[in-house]
């Protein structure tokens, strides 16, 4: 019986996994970490129902909505037609939810992953080394606080040159 | 009878609507004031850091603005609160309706605000109403980037050039008047506090004094004297700055009632 429980989630997190971010289209929601929970809630009315939670990255990140809706049409196509979605605001979203391979497919696409952990010391003083994705010199500048969306600020790679994105650690 | 129920449930209720209304009309004229530098900020970097902290700062209102219409139960939404109430109805602190100006006075604005907004949320991580809680852990994070980027540039421009540095010292001198509503309590900050959801406005006004000090010393400025309090932005009794402002940010939903995107 458990092992049913645990294949209908799987079903759904698999689907999940197929829904882009839409700013960072290389990662999945599940990528992200912005999926919090996947459950069926038997409602007074005895029926099971499908529950899933999504925190946002930043509160005022536009692609929030998007992502509710592409995670809404995504599971309606393979049959959840009634599925709740839950905003999950606490914890807050950390940028350390994002998957290893999350971290990778980031990489891939020209933009430095976050350094981590969210729990070292040493981004509360300063700026952290950021590794050039292109070359991957650690002698790399920081541009601007603020990049092309909340979750990523600009850098510059002062060994190959190369302007890149840094996903922030918050 | 149902106000008897409603007391019973929560006692502190209408303090709550008028604290998360505070809260929620700071950061969204706050945010909506950022949005007016987009397209003209000094440098795209800066107009990029500019609407990212807008858009956190109005990401920041809904959440409080959805919640403060929930406490008021009359059907009203975030867009309807935001959109559909006249200047008087508004409570956000009168700092943060002040115009922009120049960039120096627009980020002394927003320093000496973020400083602010910094020592709320982090008072309110305990507080005893979850829901507030989970808001401002969400908010801090966003708040610490924000104060970040604006004392950054206070310490580049008062410390920079001697142009830069007459501004932005002018701006200080202008807008500190404001700051003593900052800590200002009254009765619902008191009910508030002693119901164990709100900090103490007086026990932050120190930390956040400290934090100020620290920047201006290295933003080589002089922090202005203390005058007595006379703004009123919190109690709906704006400057003329917020009525102009509104005309413009609800001219679409007060003209096309009801339109969406």
């Amino acid at each position: 019986m458990m092992a049913a429980i645990g294949d209908r989630e799987r079903h759904v997190w698999d689907i999940l996994e197929s829904v882009p971010d839409p700013e960072i289209p290389v990662l999945s929601v599940v990528d992200l970490g912005i999926v919090r929970h996947v459950r069926w809630v038997t409602g007074s009315n005895g029926q099971s129902k499908l529950h899933v939670g999504i925190t946002p990255t930043y509160s005022g990140c536009p692609a929030t909505e998007v992502i509710r809706h592409s995670i809404a049409t995504a599971l309606d196509q393979e049959g959840y037609v009634d599925t709740t979605l839950e905003e999950v605001l606490a914890p807050a979203w950390s940028s350390d939810w994002l998957t290893e391979a999350g971290r990778r497919k980031l990489e891939s696409f020209g933009i430095a992953p976050p350094e981590r952990s969210v729990a070292n010391p040493r981004h509360l003083f300063g700026v952290p080394a950021v590794a050039c994705p292109r070359c991957g010199s650690r002698a790399t500048e920081r541009v601007s606080e603020f990049g092309s969306t909340p979750c990523k600020a600009h850098y510059r790679c002062t060994s190959c040159l190369e302007p890149f994105d840094y996903f922030k650690c918050i | 009878m149902s106000t008897a129920t409603e007391s019973t449930s929560d006692p502190v209720r209408e303090a709550r609507l008028r604290y998360l209304l505070r809260l929620g009309d700071t950061s969204l004229v706050l945010g909506q004031r950022l949005a007016e530098w987009v397209g003209h900020s000094p440098a795209l970097e800066e107009d990029l850091g500019l609407a990212n902290l807008s858009l956190d700062l109005v990401g920041q209102a809904r959440l409080l603005l959805s919640y403060a219409a929930e406490v008021e139960g009359k059907g009203r939404d975030e867009d309807a609160l935001a959109f559909l109430r006249d200047a008087p109805a508004f409570v956000n602190l009168t700092l943060a309706e002040q115009p922009n100006g120049d960039f120096g006075r627009t980020i002394v604005r927003q320093c000496l605000l973020d400083a602010w907004q910094l020592e709320v949320y982090e008072g309110l991580l305990n507080s005893s109403d979850t829901r507030l809680a989970s808001i401002a852990g969400k908010a801090i994070k966003e708040t610490r980037y924000h104060l970040r980027f604006s004392s950054g540039w206070l310490v580049r421009l008062g410390d920079g050039t001697e142009e830069s540095h007459r501004r932005v010292q002018d701006a200080l001198n202008e807008l500190w008047r404001f700051t003593t509503e900052l800590f200002a309590a009254d009765e619902v900050d008191e009910a508030l506090v002693a119901a164990g959801v709100a900090p103490e406005l007086a026990a932050l006004q120190g930390r956040w004094s400290a934090r100020i000090d620290e920047v201006l010393k290295e933003a080589a400025l002089v922090r202005p004297a203390a005058v007595p309090y006379q703004w009123h932005g919190k109690r709906g009794v704006h400057t003329e700055h917020l009525g102009h402002m509104l005309a413009e940010m609800q001219h679409l939903q007060r003209t096309y009632p009801g339109a969406q995107w």
